[in-house]
């Protein structure tokens, strides 16, 4: 994406947050459209979020979720997808553990695809609430300064994050201990670091990523314990960096790891923020694909 | 029966021959050849008219899956001599790992009487290290020698266990044949899914470090050393593995080893849209190893071009990127892959020094002294080809039965235009005879 495609879909989404605020929460910008959730990995609220964003946008939906792959009963994911888009769907939105995977889709059907996070690689709408989030909050994110803290090598949010927040301006940085920093992954345009308090001291924004040991083949680091130690984020360590800090995190939060439950509930965090800004994105973006350009007035009354 | 091709541009780096003149065949051997044109036709049966084309010694492609017995849905041992015919390759040598593998004297048999009956291609069964290719105990090596294997290997896997791998080099002293290696170190593999870099960041697909084949050649030229034994590296595909290579034979280690098309010419870029058919093992790498690799075949580290032809169906590849099974098909595009950007574009090696690794070091590899050369008395193994037109790789158009090509679409040069086994032609513009 463009640094103009993400304004668009942010802008796009400002207007969509305020239909959540009403007492009817429906809009009738989907009338006619079919949307399939179609979820390979465990998910609760992404699924969610996409889920209530198309009720909100009046979509008919389809709802699949499965931890094992169509593969494994002997159906390809493509004569899975295709099956489905017999019934004229308008728009597949797709989680899956594999890397590549919904690109792969989009090359293949007719349909949209939505990538609801694939494998270690992206999760495109994630990055947008965040940013969404932290453009409402900061004003802009030109030059702001944005730490991203932990498993990098096996985090899609951190991908996204890093492409989206480095075209709109920001700089940011990436902490955590060697072996989760993926290699050369300062050629996107990031700082390294393995010192919390030094990465801390001037940022604006912080987003603790959950460490995600199921992804990991052996291990990376030796204990969760110790890992919280060195880079967990509580209400002591908060002492000594920015006291406007903004604390995010993707969720689901790992409480007592990456970020205790002080900070998690306290003052800085954003957390619930970010689950609310979600279900705009998600809106703008399920409104946008299918060939929405501009807001016209009753695309936004109930 | 007596063949004569004229006014070809005949190369053979065995004689240091560089001619434009004409060879005999007689009786499916090379009787002679000379400069310019042939006193008189020989009362051939044949007459080769070869202007504009090169003549060189057919090629020999020492790392080729067959796919038979077992996998006859990718490939069988006819349908992959006819992809070999058409890619110039007079000779293939077919790895052990088949269903069941070659571990067994009666298996080398089976492929050898099927090779006869399609007669083709020469083809030159290995067999394995280990029985059942479990990595445990060795094979009979002896029998599978005396059946008529060129190579022992394990490819598909590395033989994990050191003691093994020691006692293999020490064993096969005693037999003409080198262990071929298929250098890779698991634990650090770690289920990755391609090279480690800046692509695999990108991408978040799992990294398979280059370190992983490093640490592996390394242990195997140190065992090769300590037991004089001989060892041939293959699909060779890293920076660090080239420079330990060369140190090897520097220090007198009995030590080969080749690279493929693919290695040589593509880099970790490719897999920016994860198309499977860029998906292979060992990975695309970087550029930087991509070039040590093309200075390894100009200082004579790297001793063959080898294709590692891995046929897969197309519904096999068509699938989720980390389900997808390793392996891109060569045969029939190593000459226009490896000429268009090694010899036309980056003149990083000559035509010459090419057909040196698709031919003549190949064949001493395996230890085949009749072939790899046009000399007198030499099998009349000859493939023939045009370097001057350009054309388009179809991989709809090939003779495998696969089609999981990463040179499809590709726009180059060297044509194959016929290729002769024994004395007889088996490929001529476009098609397979006999």
């Amino acid at each position: 994406m463009t640094a103009e495609e993400i304004t668009t879909v942010l802008d796009t989404a400002l207007s969509f947050s305020e239909v959540s605020a009403r007492a009817i929460k429906k809009v009738p910008a989907l009338r006619g459209k079919t949307i399939v959730n179609l979820f390979y990995e465990p998910s609760t609220r992404t699924r969610a979020s996409f889920e209530l964003a198309e009720k909100r946008l009046s979509a008919d939906i389809i709802n699949i979720s499965t931890s094992t792959s169509s593969l494994k009963k002997g159906e390809t994911l493509l004569d899975t997808v295709r099956n489905l888009c017999a019934y004229k769907v308008d728009v597949i939105v797709i989680r899956h553990s594999v890397a590549g995977s919904p690109l792969y889709l989009a090359r293949n059907i007719e349909s949209s695809v939505v990538n609801a996070g694939d494998g270690t690689h992206e999760h495109p709408t994630q990055a947008l609430l965040d940013i969404f989030t932290l453009r409402k909050k900061l004003g802009g994110l030109k030059d702001k300064k944005i730490v991203i803290v932990g498993d990098i090598l096996h985090s899609r949010v951190a991908r996204s994050n890093i492409w989206g927040l480095t075209k709109l301006g920001a700089k940011v940085t990436i902490v955590g201990p060697p072996t989760f920093i993926p290699r050369l992954v300062e050629n996107m345009n990031v700082d390294v670091s393995h010192d919390l308090f030094e990465a801390l001291k001037d940022a604006d924004a912080v987003n603790m990523l959950r460490i995600q040991r199921e992804r990991e083949k052996k291990p990376l680091f030796p204990s969760l314990r110790e890992y919280a130690k060195i880079y967990g984020l509580n209400s002591e360590k908060m002492k000594n960096i920015p006291e406007n800090i903004i604390v995010m995190h993707p969720g689901p939060i790992n409480r007592g790891v990456e970020i205790s439950s002080q900070v998690a509930d306290g003052p800085n965090n954003v957390i619930l923020e970010q689950v609310t800004n979600g279900l705009a994105v998600r809106m703008a973006v399920l409104f946008l694909v299918t060939g929405g350009t501009t807001l016209h007035p009753e695309t936004l009354s109930s | 029966m007596k063949i004569i091709i004229k006014n070809g541009n005949i190369i053979d780096p065995l004689q240091n021959l560089d001619i434009k003149g004409w060879i005999l065949v007689d009786n499916g051997k090379i009787s002679d050849f000379g400069e310019g044109n042939p006193k008189n036709d020989f009362n051939a049966d044949e007459v080769i008219d070869a202007e504009n084309l090169v003549v060189s010694p057919g090629f020999i492609d020492l790392h080729v899956h067959l796919r038979e017995p077992g996998g006859e849905g990718q490939e069988t041992i006819e349908t992959g001599s006819r992809a070999a015919v058409a890619g110039g390759f007079t000779s293939i040598v077919c790895m052990p790992n088949t269903t069941p593998p070659v571990d067994h004297a009666s298996t080398v048999k089976f492929i050898n009487l099927e090779a006869n009956r399609v007669n083709l291609a020469n083809v030159f069964p290995t067999g394995t290290i280990s029985r059942k290719r479990e990595g445990k105990e060795l094979a009979d090596i002896g029998e599978l020698v005396q059946a008529g294997v060129v190579a022992i290997t394990d490819d598909g896997s590395p033989v994990e266990d050191a003691c093994l791998m020691r006692t293999a080099l020490e064993y096969s002293k005693m037999f003409p044949i080198p262990i071929m290696e298929h250098c890779e170190e698991l634990q650090l593999k770690n289920e990755g899914v391609m090279n480690e870099g800046f692509f695999s960041t990108k991408l978040g697909l799992r990294g398979i470090p280059s370190a992983c084949e490093d640490v592996m050649i390394a242990r195997n030229v140190i065992l090769a050393k300590y037991t004089g034994g001989r060892l041939h590296i293959s699909h060779l595909s890293t920076k660090n593995g080239t420079q330990i290579i060369r140190d090897a034979k520097n220090q007198g280690v009995n030590v080969t080893c080749e690279v493929t098309p693919h290695h040589l010419t593509l880099t970790d870029e490719a897999l920016s849209d994860f198309d499977t058919n860029f998906k292979m093992n060992p990975p695309l790498r970087t550029e930087s190893d991509r070039q040590a690799l093309a200075e390894g075949l100009v200082d004579g580290t790297i001793d063959a071009i080898a294709t590692d032809h891995a046929p897969h169906t197309i519904t096999s590849k068509n699938v989720e990127f980390d389900y997808a099974p390793d392996g891109v098909i060569g045969l029939e595009t190593a000459l226009p892959a490896v000429f268009t950007k090694l010899v036309k574009e980056d003149k990083i090696i000559s035509l010459s020094q090419l057909i040196e690794l698709l031919s003549t070091k190949p064949a001493k590899i395996i230890n085949q002294k009749n072939k790899g050369s046009l000399k007198k008395g030499a099998d009349a193994d000859i493939t023939l080809f045009d370097i001057k037109s350009q054309y388009s790789i179809d991989s709809e158009k090939f003779f495998s039965k696969s089609r999981n090509c990463p040179f499809n679409g590709n726009k180059v040069y060297g044509k194959v235009v016929q290729t002769i086994v024994a004395g007889k032609t088996k490929f001529e513009t476009g098609k397979i005879g006999n």
